[in-house]
């Protein structure tokens, strides 16, 4: 008995089952939910591979962060749901369509391989052997060698999106009160107390 | 459920993939002894927080000058245990608009994540239910979770109170992982490597052996990295929900945030996820900083007692400065909250990991530290850790 092969099938079978429920389910909420499970169940695949690195970093930057942002302005959303669901046969064809082709890709690429074994061979860099080293060792190894230059690129495009995100939503109102810590902090008596001597019946 | 997933990958990985023979020696037998082991550190782990949460009460009692849980048992000692039960008794209520699957879900993802963190924490030399190679990583993966017990909890009960704390309490969570993430990362790349163990190992070589002093607490990584010590301990608590940044929850404002329309066994179940990751906090505190097991100086008297007491004392400790803090501190406005995690712990713990990797590649530290892998069985440490 393949306890693996097993475990393969429950994952998948459940990331495939999620993945539709995605797309079906009426709640929008519920679709992000399920959106979690297949992240979930993708990472436990990732996990039998041996790649424990990528199945964690996953969880981290997918569910732990991405999602919970996703979740965040999915609940705030003053979705009508019938609404929503009215335009579904017309766009079903051009949703099919481009499922279609990325099915037909996918084919290519593994059935290519278990035509013509010889493929994988052209891979660049061999996958290293998991007994000697540890999956980041051998990631950090390719990343920050090999493709050091593609991979501090990919990090200016994400520092120039974040600039420009920022940009365009902020603004500077001056109408509105703003706590200046270290003016606050940099108070002294002399400057913040004064004495006044009240006389009755007066006041100030 | 990811107690058994992730310790079953290691045997898996060096069995190879396609094995088919020996079913029960290498899956049942494991996955039998690792439950075993499982339910004792739940059970050890389930009294020592009834046990924490007495002693929450009694210290902010205590600060305040009153007497505390004293009632139930000698001292109010089984007071937690008489709150278990009437959690238990009581009827559980879900109201009528609330999203009814996801409303009984969420205490579940709050309570199971946050004991499923502690599978990989080794509280003594070897004493884990699973040790593998990533397991600071892990904890950080299911502590980047448990926010969504909150979040789910505060939509399903379809009420305000509840929906704004989870708004809150996304934010809040999210902007302080960062921080506790780039303090992680620091402490990794003093010890070279991701296995909890080995970060514990690590802190037997230090500052204070530099000087030529036998292994003490002054080899520990809080005092070579004494800022990111700080930083992690108030992120733990803002992590963790606990005063002052118990803004989720603030009674003053919203009622009880998330938990509001919660009762009986699922409030319970929520109040024990908050609790556990608190220990696991106070754990995970004292394994990057304080040197875990080790005890604070290696010599005679310090090194007879067994690592997993030290633990115990060490995590204690820690969160008596927590328990210290939420009766002290008032609560921050939400703003300063925001404030602190992004303005200020950002910046300073990424100007720390920048530092801390010039300094180790500078001083070349980083590449004549030994292996960590080997580090655990030294001539310096006494014969007694090694045989617990």
């Amino acid at each position: 008995m393949n306890v693996v092969g097993l475990f393969f099938y429950l994952f998948s079978a459940i990331c495939v089952a999620s993945a539709f429920m995605v797309i079906a389910s009426r709640n929008p909420v519920h679709s992000v939910l399920f959106l979690i499970l297949a992240f979930f169940n993708a990472a436990g695949l990732f996990m039998l591979m041996g790649a424990e690195f990528l199945a964690l970093i996953l969880i981290v930057v997918y569910v732990g962060a991405v999602a919970v942002l996703f979740l965040f302005v999915v609940m705030m959303l003053d979705v009508d749901f019938a609404e929503l669901r009215q335009g579904v046969l017309q766009y079903l064809p051009i949703g099919g369509v481009i499922g279609i082709v990325l099915l037909v890709e996918l084919v290519l690429v593994l059935g290519g391989l278990s035509i013509t074994p010889e493929g994988a061979d052209l891979v660049v860099q061999p996958i290293p052997d998991m007994a000697e080293t540890s999956n980041i060792q051998a990631i950090g190894d390719l990343l920050y060698t090999k493709y050091v230059f593609f991979f501090q690129m990919a990090g200016l495009i994400l520092l120039v999106a974040m600039i420009g995100a920022i940009v365009l939503t902020l603004s500077h109102r001056s109408d509105v009160k703003r706590q200046n810590t270290a003016t606050q902090i940099g108070r002294d008596p002399a400057t913040a107390v004064t004495l006044h001597d009240v006389k009755p019946g007066e006041g100030i | 459920m990811a107690v058994e997933t992730t310790a079953a990958v290691q045997p898996g990985l060096s069995i190879g993939f396609f094995d088919t023979g020996g079913f029960f020696e290498t899956y049942l037998l494991p996955f039998v002894i690792m439950l075993g082991q499982s339910v004792l550190l739940l059970t050890i782990l389930l009294i020592v927080v009834a046990y924490i949460l007495y002693a929450d009460r009694k210290i902010f009692a205590a600060v305040q000058m009153r007497r505390g849980p004293n009632v139930v048992g000698p001292w109010g000692l089984l007071q937690s245990f008489a709150d278990l039960i009437k959690f238990v008794l009581k009827e559980p209520i879900i109201p009528a608009s609330a999203n009814k699957g996801v409303f009984l879900l969420a205490p579940l993802v709050a309570g199971v994540l946050a004991l499923s963190a502690w599978a990989v924490v080794p509280v003594g030399p070897g004493l884990a239910v699973a040790d593998p190679n990533l397991g600071i990583l892990f904890i950080f993966a299911i502590t980047s979770l448990e926010v969504y017990g909150i979040i789910m909890g505060g939509w399903a009960s379809n009420s305000k109170y509840p929906f704004l704390a989870s708004l809150r309490s996304a934010a809040q969570m999210v902007s302080y992982e960062v921080s506790i993430g780039f303090v992680i990362i620091t402490v990794l790349l003093c010890v070279g490597s991701l296995n909890l163990s080995h970060i514990v190992w690590s802190q037997l070589d230090g500052a204070g052996t530099m000087l030529g002093l036998p292994s003490s607490f002054l080899d520990w990584h809080w005092l070579g990295l004494f800022p990111m010590f700080i930083i992690f301990f108030i992120s733990a608590i803002a992590e963790t929900n606990r005063p002052p940044f118990d803004l989720p929850e603030a009674e003053s404002e919203l009622v009880a945030g998330h938990m509001v329309e919660y009762s009986s066994t699922p409030f319970l179940l929520f109040f024990l996820g908050e609790f556990v990751a608190i220990t696991l906090m106070c754990a995970l505190t004292t394994i990057l900083f304080l040197g875990g097991w080790l005890p604070p100086i290696d010599v005679a008297p310090f090194n007879w007692v067994p690592g997993v007491v030290w633990f115990v004392l060490k995590g204690m400790a820690v969160f008596f400065c927590m328990a210290m803090v939420r009766s002290l501190v008032p609560r921050y406005r939400y703003d300063q909250l925001m404030r602190l995690g992004w303005k200020v712990f950002l910046p300073i713990s990424l100007a720390m990991v920048f530092l801390t990797a010039l300094v180790l590649q500078i001083t070349g530290w980083a590449e004549n530290r030994p292996d960590p892998a080997s580090l655990a069985p030294t001539a310096s440490v006494s014969s007694t850790l090694h045989s617990t």
